[in-house]
């Protein structure tokens, strides 16, 4: 009797497995036991007329992965992280210099990956952190520039988020930089490809739900860029917005686009008040 | 030798004498498991570490095989009863011949 009784309790457990939603995990992240991760907090106020609340898509992660990112030795985009502190130490170029002969320590650059992409003034345009550090490597370093997400350039871009890590997302959407927000917000809602679907139709309408076997998160990169389980290397969001699009099967734009650069910056506004977490560690 | 390969290895500084204590332990690498080909068509060839040895004063703590199926950056996580001050020793065998080192001391107080 008490055996059925048991039995029938498991049963119940695995139909509330079966239909409950995929809703973000209650859990609180702390990074290396001494940073507190801001993980969920109120939407901005552009955004309050969609969400109360914005979710970082660490809360849409399995245990074990979500464990993997709170510990910067099992983190495994620290690996890369620290691929490009050498970067960071090494001169290249013509002009004999690394990134550390003027930016000294790279803790320096600490809540910097938090305002980008951010309006640059010389330039007349909008620049996400990989366009600056390219701008420095051709024009400081007399270095060439690194291709936009490959290697190099997405592990310093993780290199300048790790330091960033627990201040909050902070990009700017008004001034100079409105109309190329706008842009990005219009990307956003234009459904795209054969399937006819927006950002917004997956992670503003059905975050929370499932596709197909995964979790739908808000899509919100301020864990950017993140280690893939799948492909074992640092991920760009740039890189992360062409599989998007890719699988409402449309023709995508290339990372590092005038595009994408703009969605960059909108989606980036829409975490304003989560932590910068990048590295993070996802599926 | 495979490029880009770098052995990381956590222990306590110290511990009490008799105590089990936690090792992390990580290596960057490819971990090529020989049944992937490339854009041509050609099988790349398997390059693999094959061994991890911890030692402790000389004495063994864990001797693991390692086959292709273990991915990338291979992770290993292990107790050990400390039972003197003393040093931990890491190896790493590569298929390629190459013996990766580490060593941790660590101090009973």
């Amino acid at each position: 009797m008490k055996r059925l009784a048991k039995m029938a309790g498991v049963g119940a457990l695995i139909a509330m497995g079966m239909s409950a939603q995929a809703d973000p995990v209650d859990d609180t992240l702390i990074l290396n036991d001494e940073t507190d991760i801001v993980t969920r907090t109120a939407a901005p106020a552009h955004l309050s007329d969609r969400f109360d609340e914005i979710l970082s898509g660490w809360l849409f992660r399995g245990d074990e992965t979500r464990i993997m990112q709170a510990d910067d030795f099992d983190n495994p985009g620290m690996i890369f992280v620290e691929q490009a502190l050498e970067a960071w130490e090494t001169a290249d170029g013509t002009e004999g210099k690394s990134c550390s002969s003027c930016h000294n320590d790279i803790e320096s650059m600490a809540g910097v990956k938090a305002t980008y992409p951010k309006w640059n003034e010389a330039a007349g345009e909008v620049r996400t952190l990989q366009m600056q550090v390219n701008d420095c490597r051709t024009n400081r370093m007399g270095a060439e520039a690194w291709k936009y997400d490959k290697g190099d350039a997405i592990n310093m871009e993780a290199a300048l988020a790790s330091v960033s890590r627990g201040l909050p997302v902070n990009v700017a959407i008004d001034g100079p930089a409105q109309s190329t927000w706008e842009q990005g917000r219009e990307l956003y809602y234009t459904r795209t490809g054969q399937l006819e679907l927006s950002c917004a139709n997956c992670h503003e309408d059905n975050f929370g739900r499932m596709i197909r076997a995964d979790h739908l998160s808000q899509g919100q990169i301020n864990g950017f860029p993140v280690y893939r389980l799948k492909n074992t290397k640092l991920n760009g969001s740039h890189s992360r917005f062409k599989g998007c699009i890719r699988d409402t099967r449309a023709e995508t734009y290339a990372p590092g686009s005038p595009e994408f650069v703009a969605l960059e910056l909108y989606v980036a506004s829409r975490g304003n008040g989560l932590s910068v977490e990048g590295p993070s560690v996802r599926n | 030798m495979a490029s880009g390969v770098k052995p990381r290895v956590k222990v306590p500084k110290k511990a009490a004498a008799g105590e089990a204590i936690t090792i992390k332990t990580l290596i960057s690498h490819q971990m090529e498991s020989g049944q992937r080909k490339d854009d041509d068509g050609n099988a790349i060839p398997r390059s693999i570490i094959n061994r991890f040895v911890c030692d402790f004063n000389g004495e063994n703590v864990i001797d693991v095989k390692m086959e292709p199926a273990i991915s990338t950056n291979p992770y290993f996580e292990f107790e050990a009863i400390v039972p003197e001050e003393g040093e931990f020793k890491f190896t790493w065998y590569d298929d390629d011949g190459s013996v990766y080192e580490e060593t941790k001391a660590i101090a009973i107080g």
